[in-house]
């Protein structure tokens, strides 16, 4: 980099116009954090600050503990599934078969329909009465199944959808890393007869682990900001069974105009998003590390 | 790689992959038939494979001409004009994001400067943070301001979907580019920003293209900020696809329609951009 030590300007000068629009969204960040230490709502005409009220309040209610675990329930569950079918997807891409090659390119179809879009199409597909899930369910002795209308049977309905459209990107960024491992340790294992198992468990999983990881960051960070999936199926019905953080926010404000707890739940939610993100970014480090 | 011995592993192997496709091309074929399928088609069991096919639904949300199942439903819904919506605030959302994201992108993978990668990082919260944390604030600021249900209010809030996507992504590009190119042009007395509009800028114009195309289905995939931060007006086909549930509850064939329509653009620009997808999904983690 020749332009590196001199001091200039010119770096600053090319980023300040980005910086510049990014700060109309990063003013209102702060804003969103203080009105969660006041007692903002759009039902009266003033507010003042109330300190760390909003969060004792909320820590003690019973619906943040609800949206605390919807949103991990879904997120949790839909990454593991997606995790391990993803991972089986791109090893079956991997292969050079005529069936890997034809399918390969269909692979981001689903992940390309707008989440909303997506769910509404599956919402189409699990009408008890009239759809097609529930067909095929009639093949296997069942009838009548409730999808998410039920209580029971909503997480799973949302979970279902999160895996049909996200799984494909885990399996797009491991098929990528799986292509970019380098070759001769691969070699050398079947010089020596390694079985097929024992390549994937010493030499396939190790070093795809970065990748792993990084489709996790990506995919946990996603849903634990579930909002599109669920309020397109139920808008967070039924009851409150798929509350998560920001459909539980966005009712605060939106119902209850509530603007200050609204903004709680989602300080409390940014929190947790980056803590994790920092946690796993840190590993993810470690990772790359062992390997170079 | 992973070498599975020839023969019947492999067909095991196609049976399973076959399998696991059907799993996710058969929503998108069926509910693409759906919506040629006349109402009394669909409101059947067991669900017809086979039907003479119509562009009712299509004609009902295009030109509001309702379907015969959904006589009495009182809401019409202008189809066309939230597509216009969704083409005006994604196009433009990308066109600024690109304007100011393409020098701070160079500049960030040229340029060695004290808090670089603290500023670049902060990019990339954007698109980690809950949307509602900024819409709350937003919505009640874009009231006062008068910028609540404009274009020019979407088109500012999707720079939070836009801009870091462009400047992460483009970054890589950018690093790609041998440096030696630039230094052989800054000894021919060429200066730095006149060899990267001239030299490298041309080098990175596939990456642009395909970063900007990924962009903008993504702004175009948006749902959140457009149905809180628009009204009828300026919302985008996202919002207004939703609207068939709670309008009529039987208005399945034209839900179909308008996902196949909201889906197509996208899909058709999903296949052009295959080639680079990866690195701009993973906002370039993955280098492919």
């Amino acid at each position: 980099m020749s332009g590196g030590k001199r001091r200039n300007l010119t770096p600053y000068l090319l980023i300040l116009p980005a910086f510049i629009i990014t700060i109309g969204i990063l003013v209102p960040f702060a804003i969103s954090a203080y009105w969660s230490m006041t007692n903002y709502s759009l039902n009266r005409p003033d507010f003042h600050f109330t300190g760390l009220k909003n969060y004792i309040d909320m820590f003690k209610s019973r619906v943040f503990w609800n949206a605390t675990l919807v949103t991990f329930k879904y997120a949790i569950s839909a990454v593991t599934v997606e995790l391990g079918l993803g991972l089986v997807i791109a090893l079956l891409l991997n292969r050079e078969t005529l069936m890997s090659k034809i399918l390969r390119p269909l692979l981001i179809l689903p992940l390309m329909i707008a989440p909303v879009i997506g769910t509404l199409m599956w919402k189409l597909m699990m009408s008890p009465e009239f759809g097609v899930a529930n067909y095929v369910l009639s093949f296997f002795g069942q009838r009548n199944f409730p999808w998410a209308a039920s209580a029971k049977y909503a997480m799973f309905s949302v979970v279902l959808v999160d895996v049909w459209m996200f799984t494909p990107f885990i399996a797009l960024l491991l098929l990528a890393g799986l292509r970019s491992l380098p070759v001769p340790p691969f070699e050398a294992a079947k010089v020596d007869g390694a079985s097929n198992w024992f390549v994937f468990r010493n030499l396939t999983l190790p070093m795809l682990m970065p990748y792993i990881f990084i489709t996790i960051i990506f995919r946990l960070v996603d849903s634990l900001r579930a909002f599109d999936i669920p309020f397109a199926m139920t808008k967070g019905g039924p009851g409150d069974i798929l509350m998560t953080y920001q459909i539980t926010a966005f009712n605060e404000v939106f119902t209850f105009l509530n603007v200050s707890k609204g903004a709680a739940y989602m300080l409390v939610n940014w929190v947790l998003i980056y803590a994790i993100c920092f946690v796993l970014v840190g590993k993810l480090q470690k990772w790359r590390d062992r390997i170079n | 790689m992973v070498s599975i011995k020839r023969g019947k592993n492999d067909i095991l192997g196609d049976i399973l992959l076959g399998l696991i496709f059907l799993f996710f091309m058969f929503p998108i074929y069926w509910v693409f038939t759906m919506a040629f399928k006349s109402d009394s088609d669909i409101l059947i069991w067991p669900p017809k494979f086979i039907f003479s096919p119509t562009l009712a639904h299509f004609k009902a949300i295009l030109f509001n001409q309702l379907s015969e199942q959904s006589v009495g439903a009182t809401t019409t819904v202008n189809y066309l004009g939230y597509f216009k919506n969704s083409l005006i605030v994604s196009i433009s959302a990308v066109l600024i994001s690109l304007a100011v994201g393409i020098p701070a992108a160079y500049a960030f993978a040229r340029y060695n400067f004290k808090g670089r990668e603290n500023l670049f990082f902060n990019f990339l919260t954007f698109r980690f943070a809950p949307e509602m944390l900024v819409i709350i604030p937003i919505y009640l600021i874009y009231q006062r301001l008068g910028l609540y249900d404009t274009y020019t209010g979407l088109i500012w809030v999707y720079q939070l979907i836009t801009l870091p996507m462009i400047i992460w992504i483009l970054r890589g590009y950018f690093e790609d580019v041998s440096a030696d190119l630039e230094d052989a042009g800054l000894l021919d007395g060429y200066s730095r920003l006149n060899i990267a509009a001239r030299i490298v800028l041309p080098i990175v114009k596939p990456g642009i293209a395909a970063t900007s195309l990924l962009t903008f289905i993504y702004a175009w995939n948006n749902f959140i900020f457009g149905m809180i931060l628009g009204g009828t007006g300026v919302q985008p086909v996202t919002v207004a696809a939703l609207q068939f549930i709670s309008a009529d509850k039987l208005r399945f064939g034209d839900m179909a329609a308008a996902s196949i329509l909201a889906a197509l653009p996208i899909i058709i620009l999903a296949v052009y951009t295959q080639k680079y997808l990866i690195r701009g999904l993973s906002l370039g983690a993955v280098k492919q």
